[in-house]
């Protein structure tokens, strides 16, 4: 009798937990990541699409006719979310501004915003899903490169189209990507070198393992033999992994005397690692550290106590002085508050919205290969600086390195006076050397033999 | 000399973080058996609670600022207890003897709470209490009636959607009219910053090393909790029925322990223990919705490795781990070997910290052959086992 009476009693509170969980959805659904609450359209709270659940379906997809419909992927749960989250954010800033004014063709964007859950087959999975289900036009999405190449083989195979925003290793180049985030001879190459000129020869690699720092670090490796400087040791860390002891004393016995540590960690890591450094006594005077994957967002989140005096490598950076930039900041903290910082690939995802639109315009219509042809030469003043959409399917932009200030934005010490043209495989590392990339001629293509 | 030392200190610094957040796990899994997959979020919400606290001394000066560690540690441990609370009475009791389900629940439990910070806001909390107020609030003034058992069923039926229907559409006015005042979510799907107190941060020079004073806090802090717990299992009287419903749980139900409340209050103690250790890895690494996650794999090994229901046990395989953890990851062993020329490469490869991983794992799947119960196994004859 009793046992019938707590199974009961369970079943009751399972039935309240149950309905407790879709009311969490529902009324996550009305919080400000969702692209209607502040957009102009009518949305009923319950219907609104839960960005923040994986699984919210959109409402709204059945209704074509004056929308284009585009796709927005990424992480919004697992490791990945701190960083990816705010690209999202990014994003619908761009499509709503151009909705804003008028649409692209006379016609409202519509944003259909699937969560990649920090889970590379999941990515897969939703871009065929975006694709096939939703037919969208485009897709936005994707940060790290292990999610970049899970996806690649769906949209090769569907010959779609994917923007890119975020800066990686490069030594790739397919018709289906635009790469708007920096290659490696636009953040990497740069920072090496101002590191070799400025702050010592003798560098230590650290980094996440998976596909980009691995190759991030060929690339290191091979200029730093190249132009006279020397690695002494290099560690990976899982993503995720929070002890870094072992890593401080590799440091500490392969540079007793300070140096340089490049640092091409990402997500949680970075946290733990710099707050462990401080502790361990390797201060930025010493041992000053290069970071790609800090940006303002990280900094905020990191703390800018523990990174004051470190440096890192981008693109932009939020103290850029530009009206476009000034433009772009308060846009983005009148929509998600004023407490919100932009950073690189935030605006490397805004631009991308913003150039796919031109090319949509010059196309005159959504169709996948005319608007893959338009793309090509297209300009845009970004926040950053001039930006143009080369043949190469990535983006020539400006290079900066910046120094992490107390109030956790960069001063700007570095900044090329021109756009860098991108050069996405690599020629320090032997296997691509002379590679060249070129989508405007069909005999060329993604990887030929430049004749230098 | 100072290799040794070395060692000892960093060996004993990632132990003592493997072992403060095991300690929870130690008892709610150790004693009472339960595999308690949400450990990780409750040191979360351990974590969130410092970064509030941390927030509101932030706000009073910076002499305040100082001192706010030792009020977030309590608060950490009455939050992440509290919460354990209402887990072992929502949930848990209910799966006592069923592992898998349990299992299952609390995977999903740590799910909602991972979400729950993510899109915590006024909202999302005033909709919740308005829906328990409603809910609840029926069922107990319904259950006075006479004939509650009859109708209860239909109450169920028809309070549920009613409640939830006024709290949706309470909530959706609310977001309508304020918007982002009480939309914007407290915490976000960012990582917050922790920053430790100024005296945390650096360390104490000792010759070429600096021993950093945040991991020399978390040493103390393991310290004082272990004798803690010892002192309140073993010299309490709450202590001593803890220990009385672990060892055989029908007979000392038999001799009028109430063994309900016996079981409420172990898993709030390992509960609360997983908010200290949530507190203390603040100063080491990141605080996020997915923090959590990162340790509770460790800890279950930790446990396992230890011998259930032991905590000696589990205090010398958190040091054991992280020493071995430590050796082959700087490379230290492979330094020490290098008279012996194979055994030195050999370690060698595995001096990256991924590869350290893969070494320690396989290090404890062949000690766990030899010794499947843990280092210190439970001995003695229990019933329910």
């Amino acid at each position: 009798m009793a046992k019938r009476y707590s199974r009961r009693k369970f079943i009751l509170y399972g039935s309240a937990a149950l309905g407790t969980s879709v009311f969490l959805k529902a009324c996550s659904g009305s919080g400000p990541d969702t692209p209607q609450t502040t957009g102009n359209a009518p949305a009923t709270p319950a219907a609104t699409p839960a960005a923040a659940t994986p699984t919210a379906s959109p409402v709204a997809a059945a209704s074509g006719g004056d929308t284009i419909k585009v796709g927005i992927l990424h992480s919004l749960s697992g490791t990945m979310a701190i960083s990816e989250k705010s690209v999202v954010d990014a994003e619908q800033l761009a499509i709503e501004e151009i909705n804003a004014a008028g649409g692209v063709l006379g016609k409202r964007i519509e944003p259909i915003v699937e969560d990649g859950a920090s889970d590379w087959p999941t990515f897969a999975e939703k871009a065929r899903k975006l694709i096939d289900q939703d037919k969208v036009v485009t897709i936005f999405g994707c940060w790290t490169s292990a999610s970049r190449k899970a996806v690649l083989p769906v949209f090769e195979e569907k010959k779609h189209m994917l923007w890119y925003p975020v800066q990686y290793e490069g030594q790739e180049c397919s018709n289906n990507i635009f790469y708007t985030g920096a290659a490696p001879n636009q953040q990497i190459e740069p920072s090496v070198d101002w590191l070799l000129q400025n702050k010592g020869k003798e560098f230590f690699l650290i980094g996440s393992d998976y596909v980009f720092p691995r190759t991030a670090n060929t690339i290191i490796k091979a200029q730093l033999e190249a132009k006279g400087g020397k690695t002494v040791g290099e560690d990976y860390l899982q993503l995720g992994n929070t002890e870094v002891t072992p890593i401080i004393t590799k440091i500490k016995q392969a540079l007793p005397n300070g140096g340089v540590i490049y640092n091409t960690l990402n997500g949680d890591s970075n946290v733990a690692f710099f707050k462990q450094m401080q502790g361990a006594g390797l201060t930025p005077d010493k041992y000053p550290t290069m970071s790609v994957s800090i940006a303002e967002e990280e900094v905020k989140a990191i703390g800018p106590e523990y990174l004051k005096g470190h440096y890192a490598a981008w693109n932009y950076f939020m103290t850029v002085d530009s009206p476009a930039n000034k433009k772009f900041v308060d846009a983005f903290k009148a929509k998600y508050g004023a407490d919100r910082v932009t950073n690189d690939p935030m605006e490397a995802a805004y631009i991308a919205v913003y150039l796919w639109k031109q090319a949509v315009e010059k196309a005159k219509t959504t169709d996948l290969e005319a608007v893959r042809k338009a793309a090509l030469g297209q300009t845009l003043e970004a926040p950053g600086g001039l930006v143009t959409m080369e043949n190469n399917h990535h983006i020539a932009k400006v290079v900066r390195i910046g120094e992490v200030k107390e109030d956790g934005q960069f001063n700007i010490v570095f900044a090329t006076p021109k756009a860098v043209s991108p050069i996405p495989w690599n020629q320090f590392v032997a296997e691509t050397k002379g590679l060249s990339c070129d989508w405007s001629d069909p005999a060329k293509g993604g990887k030929f033999k430049t004749t230098t | 000399m100072a290799l040794l030392f070395d060692v000892l200190f960093n060996g004993l610094s990632i132990g003592a973080v493997l072992l403060i957040a095991a300690l929870g796990l130690a008892i709610v899994f150790g004693l009472m058996g339960v595999i308690n997959l949400a450990h990780g979020e409750l040191m979360m919400l351990g974590a969130y609670t410092t970064f509030i606290v941390q927030n509101i001394f932030k706000a009073l000066g910076s002499g305040w600022f100082e001192t706010y560690i030792f009020f977030a540690l309590p608060l950490a441990f009455l939050v992440a207890a509290g919460a354990g609370l209402i887990l072992e009475r929502g949930a848990i009791r209910f799966l006592y003897g069923r592992p898998l389900e349990t299992l299952l629940a609390t995977w999903g439990v740590s799910l909602i709470l991972q979400q729950f910070v993510r899109s915590a806001n006024w909202v999302l909390i005033i909709g919740i209490v308005l829906f328990c107020l409603l809910f609840f609030g029926a069922m107990w003034i319904l259950r006075r009636r006479p004939d509650f058992d009859r109708i209860r069923n239909w109450v169920v039926t028809i309070m549920l959607p009613l409640s939830l229907g006024i709290a949706i559409a309470f909530c959706s006015f609310l977001a309508q009219t304020y918007k982002l005042a009480v939309t914007k979510p407290w915490f976000g799907a960012q990582n917050v910053d922790v920053t430790a107190p100024k005296w945390l941060r650096g360390g104490l020079p000792i010759g070429t090393f600096q021993l950093p004073y945040a991991r020399l806090f978390i040493i103390g802090l393991t310290i004082v909790c272990i004798v803690g717990i010892y002192l309140f299992l073993q010299r309490s009287a709450w202590g001593l029925r803890i220990r009385a419903v672990t060892q055989n749980r029908s007979m000392s139900s038999c001799l009028g322990i109430p063994t309900a409340k016996v079981d409420a209050i172990t898993f709030a103690l390992g509960s609360g223990l997983a908010g200290v250790a949530g507190c203390a890895i603040s100063l080491l690494g990141s605080v996020g919705p997915n923090t959590g996650q990162n340790y509770v794999v460790d800890t279950f090994m930790v446990v396992v490795v230890g011998g259930v229901g032991k905590l000696v046990g589990t205090i010398v395989a958190a040091i054991a781990i992280g020493t071995a953890n430590y050796l082959i990851g700087s490379g230290t062993l492979a330094l020490m070997l290098t008279p012996i020329k194979p055994l030195a490469d050999f370690f060698t490869f595995f001096a990256t910290s991924s590869m350290a991983k893969v070494m320690v794992f396989a290090l404890i799947i062949a000690f766990l052959q030899v010794r499947p119960a843990g280092i210190f196994p439970q001995k003695g004859r229990t019933v329910d086992a």
